[in-house]
């Protein structure tokens, strides 16, 4: 299917509007473990059927450019043989009773989370093998070498393209030494040099019982999601100190721009600066004024002098990734070679006058009535409702942060965000990549 | 919708076994033949609503392809009433969020907001299937933005371009051999004239049809689907030609080369899609086939070729039953590094051969039709997906209503059933294979 607008900019929307939680037609609970893990739930029965997700602070950025890839390779193989089965076991049982399994994996966070029927039978089974891959993986040898030659395969194919090339330096010069500038994934050159210990260490460090996040939505009651939540962090070592921060995100020292020769059609354009973090004073200026800015689809700038006066691209946008330091202030779009230098320009141009003069009064209410009257679209599914679950348990943040959401949003003004994009963003020093075809040298 | 690792064309499995259709659905026509499907969903106060047209890419000819695909960027241009983004702005100060997509088949229009808004939406729909205005100026800009699509989606992705050119010499006759986003040469010859023509062709409340989900009453959006949509006059619509695809007699083989490192495979074989509902097995069959092979990690394809034997980097199989047009049943893989598409492919088709010699354990097909209950489930949880399988079955000619039929159908499906259909159409004379040669990294591949 071909739609007008695609994942780009949902995948932009969904990075930057996470999470709106606890109204009081959907009262969160929250308890804590006696083994410190924190519990988040929301009942519902109108489907006989429950969402469940255990996250540990354990995404890539708990790697460092040595052991890139260590992250990415625990939370997958975890599994891939548990408990005394195996990965065909595991995966065959899950299947028998139409159970979904999958993995969550960022920067900040990594887990798994299970669909399942909330019959009985359906439950046991799924469940059964959530708590093996929790609580018991057996990181098998044979499994590691396979995975490490099927990443390696993946990386150097992702290599060919022009959107992963412009993606990695951009990370690069954004974040330079930090570890979100790491490749999520790993290195061409670090994967290989991983192994079972490694990996095994890794789930020991981070897994840790007072670290995890359960969120529990669906088909059933608290005792049960209790016991449920019990039942998955069982036995988890507890932690033996409080949770390492990460290190901050230092400002960009300069502008830096980086032009890469690739073959494509189209050249791939990205700018962007250190963003916003999770917890972010900012957030909610920052939040309303990109949407006029590069978030709003067709209501925003960049897709209205890109695409819309000039023809230029299919896709262009803005986001801001808050994660728990300053996640990446990202515009970008793709356009024929001739166009690539123009297109720049306008990007350039919109975001400087942006900056310089922030919204109008009539851009800024139509934001606000955009995400204030869309707020009911945040969370009429339970899937949508879990999301925020772990992520309001992840980042510590209130549990009336929903209640809290539409008053905030409310409440921004233009000269507020004119002030925060003037603090944040320095449109004179941002990071520029360009990947595609080079002008022929004089 | 989403960029898919695998096959364009290639939706999940069981994406159309969901609908619930305990009684909670409602239709009406209206007078001038325009269709109207209510589903009450009220677990949220919010409406997922789409207009769906009769009209994709294989209702195009020869010169003109794509032009189905703009027309739907053409729509957002604006009418009298409503003029430039009127639409979308006024979409957007609703909270509501819109799009739209096209497919071989259809193309669909949509937007999701508060239930409240629901009157403002219709309004708007109902006024750009009459009174659009389609300004060359606009087109002019509008269709280097499609090419760009083109060269983002298609040009510059050799699996993408591999599966355009194996679609190309699959089909004979039949239209399914275009591109929904069309040729580029088409594209870059196309008028706004062209949009008009088609717009004036289809757009007509007879060739359409109104799907809303969610916290309505069924009378209430009868009532605004009649004040905003019933007054719009029907046009005759023209005659369509069935473009039957003639049988294939011999194998095909194409051979695309683009940048990259591993090889890609696919492989395709023609087989029949639902018609009957209720008289058809084969279709089910063959979707229990593809559940069997590639339905799950436990899978057979994952399990041999990915995990035990490390022959290619991913597997799989898929088959869409429900189709205006002709069905196909593919199958795909990566080499794993070492190994080649040559040896892929026997051993796809190895697989293939297994079933039509021992048949499938009586476990694997109970497996599969324990996914096809837990999704009828899961597939609640969304109304814009419940919306999707209605416009759906519509468009393509089935009962908007066949959800649970359909699910009760592959529930039916036997193990010799499966064995049956594997030995009638893997035969070498309806194959196609495409094989994508990877020239590496990022040196010059194709004179772009």
């Amino acid at each position: 299917m071909n739609a007008r607008f695609f994942s780009l900019l949902a995948g932009a929307l969904a990075c930057l509007l996470p999470l709106r939680s606890a109204w009081a037609l959907l009262p969160i609970q929250h308890w804590t473990l006696d083994n410190g893990a924190r519990v988040y739930f929301v009942e519902n029965r109108a489907l006989p059927m429950i969402d469940v997700s255990v996250d540990f602070p354990a995404g890539h950025a708990r790697d460092s450019r040595a052991t890139s890839g260590t992250a990415n390779l625990a939370i997958g193989l975890m599994r891939m043989g548990a408990g005394g089965l195996s990965e065909s076991e595991l995966s065959a049982r899950l299947a028998d009773v139409g159970a979904q399994m999958s993995t969550r994996f960022d920067p900040d966070r990594s887990g798994y989370q299970l669909r399942t029927l909330s019959s009985p039978a359906e439950r046991e089974q799924a469940v059964g093998v959530l708590a093996r891959v929790l609580l018991e993986p057996a990181f098998p040898e044979p499994v590691l070498s396979r995975e490490k030659e099927r990443l390696l395969a993946g990386l150097r194919e992702a290599d060919t393209k022009p959107e992963t090339t412009a993606e990695r330096a951009f990370a690069a010069a954004l974040f330079r030494d930090h570890p979100y500038g790491l490749r999520a994934a790993g290195e061409l050159d670090s994967v290989p040099r991983i192994t079972r210990d490694d990996v095994i260490a890794f789930y020991r460090r981070w897994m840790r019982s007072d670290w995890a996040v359960v969120a529990i939505m669906g088909d059933l009651s608290r005792a049960d999601a209790d016991a449920l939540a019990r039942r998955l962090t069982a036995g988890l070592p507890r932690a033996d100190g409080p949770l390492p921060a990460l290190a901050p995100v230092t400002p960009l020292p300069a502008a830096a721009e980086r032009r890469i020769p690739h073959p494509a059609s189209q050249s791939h354009i990205l700018v962007g600066q250190p963003g916003l973090r999770r917890n972010d004073p900012d957030y909610f200026p920052l939040f309303v004024g990109n949407y006029v800015l590069g978030g709003g689809g067709f209501a925003s700038r960049l897709v209205d002098e890109v695409r819309q006066k000039r023809g230029l691209a299919y896709s262009s946008y803005s986001y801001f990734a808050p994660y728990a330091e300053l996640g990446p202030f990202q515009m970008g779009l793709q356009t024929k070679k001739e166009q690539a230098d123009e297109a720049l320009a306008v990007v350039r141009e919109t975001l400087a006058r942006f900056v310089r003069e922030g919204p109008t009064e009539k851009e800024l209410e139509a934001a606000r009535s955009n995400l204030v009257g869309g707020f009911p679209l945040r969370i009429d599914s339970n899937r949508k409702i879990h999301d925020y679950l772990g992520t309001i348990g992840f980042y510590h943040l209130p549990l009336d942060y929903l209640d809290q959401f539409v008053p905030a949003i409310e409440a921004v003004t233009v000269e507020q965000v004119r002030d925060a994009f003037r603090r944040r963003l320095d449109p004179g020093r941002m990071v520029t990549v360009v990947v595609g075809p080079q002008p022929p040298k004089p | 919708m989403k960029p898919k690792f695998l096959l364009p064309a290639a939706a999940c499995l069981w994406a159309l076994t969901a609908n619930a259709g305990q009684g909670d659905l409602h239709e009406r026509s209206l007078d001038n033949g325009m269709r109207v499907i209510v589903m009450e969903d009220h677990r949220a106060p919010t409406v997922a609503s789409m207009v769906w047209y009769r009209a994709g890419s294989m209702d195009e000819s020869a010169g003109t392809t794509g032009v189905a695909h703009v027309l739907e960027h053409m729509m957002f241009k604006g009418t009298a009433a409503n003029p430039g983004d009127t639409f979308s702005r006024t979409i957007a100060a609703a909270g509501g969020r819109d799009n739209a997509f096209t497919s071989k088949d259809y193309t669909a229009y949509f937007q999701q907001l508060h239930k409240s808004r629901l009157p403002k939406a219709l309004e708007l729909e109902a006024d750009r299937m009459h009174n659009l205005v389609l300004s060359d100026e606009e087109f002019a800009k509008e269709i280097r933005v499609v090419m760009e699509e083109r060269r983002l989606r298609t040009e510059d992705q050799p699996r993408a371009l591999l599966f355009e050119q194996m679609m190309a010499v699959a089909y004979t006759n039949s239209p399914y051999k275009w591109p929904i986003v069309g040729w580029m040469n088409d594209l870059e010859n196309m008028t706004a004239e062209d949009a008009r023509q088609w717009y004036q062709r289809w757009y007509t409340p007879n060739n359409a049809a109104l799907v809303v989900v969610g916290d309505v009453a069924p009378a209430e959006v009868f009532e605004l689907a009649q004040r905003h949509f019933g007054p719009i006059p029907p046009r005759a619509l023209p005659v369509r030609k069935p473009q039957a695809e003639p049988p294939q007699r011999g194998i095909k083989r194409v051979k695309v080369k683009g940048p990259g490192e591993l090889p890609y495979l696919v492989l395709g074989w023609h087989a029949p899609v639902i018609r009957d509902v209720a008289a058809d097995w084969e279709p089910y069959a063959l979707q229990v086939l593809a559940g069997v092979l590639d339905g799950s990690d436990a899978a057979r394809l994952d399990n041999r070729l990915v995990k035990q034997e490390r022959l290619a980097v991913s597997a799989g199989a898929s088959f869409d039953a429900i189709n205006r047009g002709p069905g196909m049943f593919f199958m795909d893989a990566v080499p794993a590094p070492g190994h080649d598409a040559d040896e892929l492919e026997r051993e796809l088709r190895a697989e293939i051969r297994k079933v039509a010699e021992q048949g499938v354990e009586e476990g694997e097909l109970q497996r599969v039709k324990a996914q096809v209950i837990a999704s009828q489930v899961f597939q609640r949880d969304s109304m814009f997906y419940q919306a999707m399988q209605i416009g759906m079955l519509h468009t393509v000619g089935l009962p908007f209503d066949a959800g649970d039929a359909l699910a009760r159908k592959l529930r039916e499906v036997t193990a010799e059933q499966v064995r049956e259909v594997a030995r009638r159409y893997f035969t070498d004379d309806n194959l196609t294979v495409g094989v994508l040669e990877p020239q590496g990294g990022t040196r010059k591949a194709s004179g772009n």
